[in-house]
């Protein structure tokens, strides 16, 4: 049984209605913004929305989602996931094995780690990254998006200290029994790592997913825009274009502003994110924390 | 010796694995750095690279001549140096706090909550805190408006701009940050508690005494680790937040780089100020984790 002094019971009570309020106020803009995009025009432009959707509606959702250009874009940022992510994963399982061995048995280890730790620590920056696609005729190809971001040194080093931490022997019974460093890694390896996979796979869905300055140098035709450098730019213009409306959406605008129509797209863009998020949560929090707290 | 010759006969194997990885980063990252090279050149988008014209250190010259350099210099250093000191001092105080609520429930819903803006971009949070700030509907301005302040334009004001940056900065990070110094507290050993109730110490002390020292490594390696991005500002943050009025406190060095080299297509200057950039950050980093080695035993692999 513990005794607890009053001073520190008044320290308790302050502390949960703190942490509570930090809390609110953490969600509160979320919250208000995602409730003006529920909103009716008319209370949105006057400032009447708070905490809740005032006059709820979906007519932003429906007036965002009959956008052509939204919907295209939504279908890039999903193309460059499909073939981004699942690639980013397999490379980098791939340098993190040879990589994760004793120097004794991989004498180049030092070096080649020294190679890829490098490319964290000095780059050449925008302009010349940006001419490499140039020459190499990316431009407004998904490739672009994807081939430079495939290799993340940070989630090499992660697998990285995950393989290092598992048993020695594992490793040395596979290959004296005659198996492959390929078939070691994938049969007896992978299996046990799938937590790391998952950890790894989730940072790299989310960076892809909210990549934005990438699609805006490489791309110069907004139609292979992905989706965040899409919101960018609708979210850089004053008000709705006008232009390029189709008739439902002419028909919506009477009762849709720029501000809830651009409240819709931010949590039309946002909702992958909050799908995923317990799963980003709980990988998250285990990678970090495996990453930069070594054994 | 005949088992280890059996297995080091397959390190090929281990070479071929890492061909994709190298391939990848000598295209888009060693590629670059030679491309460097043109910060010493007068490069013409449209000749190209098949005639090189050197000029020495004249885009250097250049920048420093260029009335915007000094601000964002300034303007980054000053906001990275508000930033660091604040990405310290909340996510420490916030873990503190976390690590006395007993309720795991509670502990558990309040950080669900302040991890949640990590994971989102800048492109989406930017869009939240322009709509929030906005003079004439944003909510904030309601409720300041609501206790008679007339309507503040936080984006456009030099007075603010600095301010809303660090602040929403901490919005988007503290709780993520925490995670690093949770996971320090919950590793400060048991034994000295106890130690030191025998000793009739109480909650202060032994948060004193106990838990700050046992913490203290993780957040000098933290202090120390930053130091690399003191020439960073946050360009995500800051492309989708400014606008002219606040160049004077907002521009930093990449928005410079990025108006002078993507929208003016004066790429060997852009690339002569990243040059720049990356060698200081390069020394910063450098001195950081040597620091890091020095003080708290840390080493990156």
């Amino acid at each position: 049984m513990h005794l607890i002094s009053r001073p520190y019971r008044a320290f308790l009570i302050f502390n949960y209605v703190f942490l509570t309020f930090i809390a609110l106020l953490s969600l509160f803009p979320i919250l208000n913004v995602l409730s003006v995009s529920f909103s009716s025009s008319s209370a949105a432009d006057s400032g009447q929305v708070v905490l809740w959707p005032v006059e709820f509606t979906w007519k932003s959702y429906d007036f965002v989602l009959q956008a052509g250009e939204f919907n295209t874009a939504f279908v890039n940022s999903v193309l460059r996931v499909v073939l981004g992510v699942p690639l980013s994963v397999l490379v980098t399982v791939l340098i993190a094995y040879p990589l994760s061995k004793e120097n004794a048995t991989f004498p180049q280890r030092t070096l080649y780690v020294w190679i890829f730790v490098f490319t964290m620590l000095f780059s050449g920056g925008l302009i010349p990254s940006f001419l490499v696609i140039k020459q190499l005729h990316l431009l407004d190809s998904v490739w672009a998006l994807v081939l430079p971001v495939t290799v993340q040194v940070f989630n090499v080093l992660l697998m990285l200290n995950f393989f290092r931490n598992l048993p020695k022997e594992l490793e040395d019974a596979s290959l004296i029994d005659g198996a492959s460093h390929w078939r070691t890694l994938w049969s007896v390896y992978l299996p046990i790592s799938l937590p790391s996979l998952a950890t790894i796979l989730l940072f790299t869905l989310v960076m892809h997913w909210n990549s934005w300055f990438d699609g805006m140098i490489y791309m110069n035709d907004v139609g292979r825009y992905p989706l965040a450098t899409y919101l960018q730019s609708i979210l850089n213009m004053t008000s709705i274009p006008k232009t390029n409306l189709t008739l439902e959406q002419a028909i919506l605008l009477k009762s849709v502003s720029s501000r809830t129509a651009r409240a819709a797209q931010i949590f039309v863009a946002a909702f992958p994110i909050l799908l995923i998020y317990p799963f980003l949560q709980k990988y998250f929090v285990k990678g970090l924390v495996v990453g930069s707290v070594k054994g | 010796m005949f088992r280890k010759a059996k297995v080091s006969r397959k390190n090929h194997q281990l070479h071929l694995m890492l061909i994709p990885g190298f391939v990848l980063i000598l295209l888009f990252s060693y590629l670059p750095i030679v491309g460097l090279s043109i910060a010493f050149q007068d490069f013409n988008p449209i000749i190209g690279f098949k005639e090189l014209r050197w000029n020495g250190l004249d885009n250097f010259h250049y920048i420093l001549s260029l009335p915007d350099f000094k601000p964002a210099l300034r303007n980054t250093v000053v906001i990275s140096v508000m930033k660091i000191v604040a990405g310290i001092v909340v996510p420490v105080v916030a873990a503190l706090l976390l690590n006395e609520v007993r309720s795991a429930l509670f502990k558990r819903s309040v950080q669900t909550i302040v991890y949640m803006p990590h994971f989102f971009s800048w492109v989406i949070l930017g869009g939240i805190v322009i709509d929030i700030l906005s003079p004439d509907q944003g909510v904030v301005n309601v409720i300041l408006g609501a206790f008679g302040v007339d309507p503040i334009s936080f984006l456009s004001s030099n007075a603010w701009f600095r301010y809303v940056m660090v602040i929403t900065d901490q919005w988007k990070e503290f709780g993520f940050s925490t995670i690093v110094y949770l996971a320090a507290l919950a590793g400060v050993d048991q034994g000295q508690y106890e130690a030191a109730l025998m000793d009739g110490a109480g909650r202060w002390r032994q948060t004193w005494h106990v838990t700050l020292p046992g913490i203290r490594p993780i957040v000098v390696l933290m202090a120390t680790l930053s130091l690399g991005s003191i020439l960073n500002g946050g360009f995500d943050q800051i492309f989708n937040l400014y606008n002219p009025l606040v160049f004077e406190t907002g521009d930093i060095l990449d928005t410079l780089l990025y108006r002078i080299g993507i929208e003016q297509a004066q790429y060997s200057v852009a690339a002569a100020i990243g040059l720049v950039k990356s060698i200081v950050s390069l020394g910063l980093i450098g001195l950081g984790y040597w620091l890091a080695y020095k003080i708290a035993n840390y080493r990156i692999f």
